[in-house]
């Protein structure tokens, strides 16, 4: 049963679980879905994450005592609650080359070919459990244990926004360009975060997401036409 | 048009902070010190919520294209206009050509610039904070540098009574290097040992140099873990002000804090209280207490009324439009014939 526990005087956290399983992350989606549908006054934000949803709110509009109730209720009604499934996410990867520059160590690492780790890369339904770290940065579940990678000894000052990467049993792509220390296999010419986009990023919390390979031509395709002509004010930015 | 002649340590624009994105992995962002921030702008007769200059311990100057109403609130850094020394929270008309330098944090840590009209800067998601890390947002999604200029959206060469707009000083926190912070207990306290609770609440803990917007890491008595605890959770959200503990050590997580994290939270200091805090520098002293989530609350509604309330006395008056009787007798011309109208209410 779910624990409403306090995480500050404007803000609940409505927790399902301890651990990190698609059961739990599943309740928490349909009660992020249930609570957003029921639109109580004075609710500003719920920020999803693998076990919980953190409900913000504002003590002037409503209290706690009234809030705590409502939480409750739809907590309660959850059995009965119609939540409509989660979305996927197709996301395209060009694999190896500069692209994914660790691919072929990853591939020694495992005494496997590089096309049998892009196999394996692209054969999951991977869960997206949450958002975090960074906008956009996604939380996927699903990684086949045999391409399980630890990250490397000494991280990257620099990796391209889009890169897609390996992290212990981890597999991520980076939203913005920053630091890190995940092995990369590819990239993806997707934009999945783009502040100045309407829908400045692409996925939900509980949605699935697969990869598929690509090739360079391909890759040079999606990423011109991420750039609607909206988008692409002052001057061609490909 | 504003242009800035010195930096600061580290000056950028803020607001309330982009609400609605933290599910996305979007930090909040916003002004560190929201009650300063919000006077601010009430001062100048604009929303509580507009975009302001964030000076940071060693404060800007900058130099007025127009005429312009503006004030300055939170930390004082001894304020001036062309060299003359002027006041924290009140209003002052700067004519085009003046200097304003907030020269160094005297007693606070922050400083809060707010202009009539606001800045002409573009909302990135429904915010014009700064996100340092992500560049996004506030001026060209970085730190103020000399030379950069900022317009200003509706310049105000003059508001209703200008002298008379001050806060009254019992709305005024004092600014202090030893603070006690109120506190409520939660999500994860009962990962904490009774002993380890007891020692963060007797405890005095001093605000370290690495400490950013990001989090306040604060040095003092370790906090002991309950057993069974190994100092992890699995990663949920963060609260501004929440009490993180690495390693024993407390983080206060402000307002560029990362939006879920994996290190157990003890508490969250509460809102009304997070002024006190934002007002540190390093080397200063705090101290937690904790309350009941109740008296936070009521805390709370007590400085947002006394918001209200001076918003409500420095509010512009929007001059009235005249309005249209609703019946009567009209003469219209069109195409130069002329009409003689009457309307009456059904």
């Amino acid at each position: 049963m779910a624990k409403i526990l306090t995480s500050s005087d404007c803000s609940l956290c409505v927790e399902f679980g301890n651990a990190i399983s698609e059961e739990i992350n599943k309740q928490v989606r349909s009660f992020t879905v249930a609570a957003e549908a029921a639109g109580i006054e004075g609710v500003t934000e719920l920020v999803p994450t693998y076990r919980s949803v953190t409900v913000h709110y504002r003590p002037e509009v409503i209290g706690y005592a009234r809030l705590y109730e409502k939480l409750s209720r739809i907590v309660n009604g959850l059995q009965e609650a119609e939540i409509p499934p989660a979305g996927e996410i197709r996301v395209p990867v060009l694999y190896g080359g500069s692209h994914g520059p660790d691919l072929e160590n990853v591939a020694k690492l495992h005494d496997m070919t590089p096309e049998e780790v892009i196999r394996l890369h692209t054969a999951p339904v991977y869960l997206n459990y949450m958002l975090g770290f960074l906008p956009g940065f996604c939380y996927l579940g699903g990684l086949d244990p045999r391409i399980h990678t630890p990250r490397l000894t000494t991280p990257r000052v620099s990796i391209p926004a889009g890169s897609v990467g390996i992290a212990g049993s981890q597999t991520g792509i980076y939203p913005l360009t920053s630091p890190g220390g995940w092995q990369l296999i590819g990239q993806t010419p997707l934009r999945l975060y783009d502040p100045k986009r309407e829908k400045a990023i692409l996925v939900d919390a509980g949605m699935n997401m697969i990869f598929y390979p690509i090739d360079e031509a391909e890759y040079e395709r999606i990423r011109r036409e991420n750039y609607p002509e909206e988008y692409a004010e002052g001057g061609d930015r490909t | 048009m504003i242009t800035f002649q010195k930096k600061g340590l580290l000056t950028t624009v803020q607001d309330l902070g982009r609400i609605g994105y933290q599910r996305y992995g979007m930090p909040v962002c916003g002004a560190m010190d929201h009650y300063a921030m919000e006077l601010a702008n009430i001062l100048v007769g604009n929303p509580r919520g507009e975009a302001v200059i964030e000076a940071t311990v060693l404060g800007p100057t900058l130099v007025f294209g127009e005429a312009e109403v503006f004030a300055i609130t939170g930390g004082d850094f001894g304020p001036t206009l062309n060299g003359q020394p002027i006041e924290n929270d009140r209003a002052y008309l700067a004519e085009a050509g003046d200097t304003l330098a907030l020269p160094m944090a005297k007693a606070g840590a922050r400083a809060y610039i707010a202009f009539a009209g606001g800045l002409d800067l573009e909302e990135v998601m429904g915010s014009r904070s700064t996100f340092l890390k992500g560049g996004v947002g506030g001026f060209q999604g970085r730190a103020i540098k000399e030379g950069d200029e900022i317009g200003l959206r509706a310049p105000c060469e003059d508001l209703p009574d200008l002298e008379d707009r001050a806060v009254p000083e019992k709305l005024l926190p004092p600014l202090q290097d030893h603070v006690t912070v109120r506190f409520t207990y939660g999500p994860q306290d009962d990962l904490f040992s009774a002993a380890g609770k007891r020692t963060f609440a007797a405890s005095e803990y001093t605000l370290s140099d690495k400490s950013d917007r990001m989090g306040f890491r604060l040095d003092g008595p370790a906090v002991e873990r309950a057993a069974g605890s190994d100092g992890n959770i699995i990663s949920d959200g963060i609260c501004f002000g929440a009490i993180q503990i690495t390693n024993g050590q407390p983080i206060v997580m402000m307002a560029d804090r990362q939006t879920t994290g994996g290190y157990p939270k003890l508490g969250c200091v509460i809102t009304a209280d997070l002024p006190l805090l934002a007002q540190l520098k390093a080397g200063d002293k705090v101290r937690f207490r904790p309350v009941s989530a109740a008296a936070a609350q009521a805390e709370y509604r007590r400085q947002q009324q006394a918001l209200a309330k001076l918003e409500k006395r420095f509010a512009v008056p929007v001059e009235p439009q005249e309005a249209l009787p609703l019946s009567g007798r009209f003469w219209v011309t069109v195409d130069g014939a002329e009409y003689d109208i009457y309307i009456e209410e059904m």
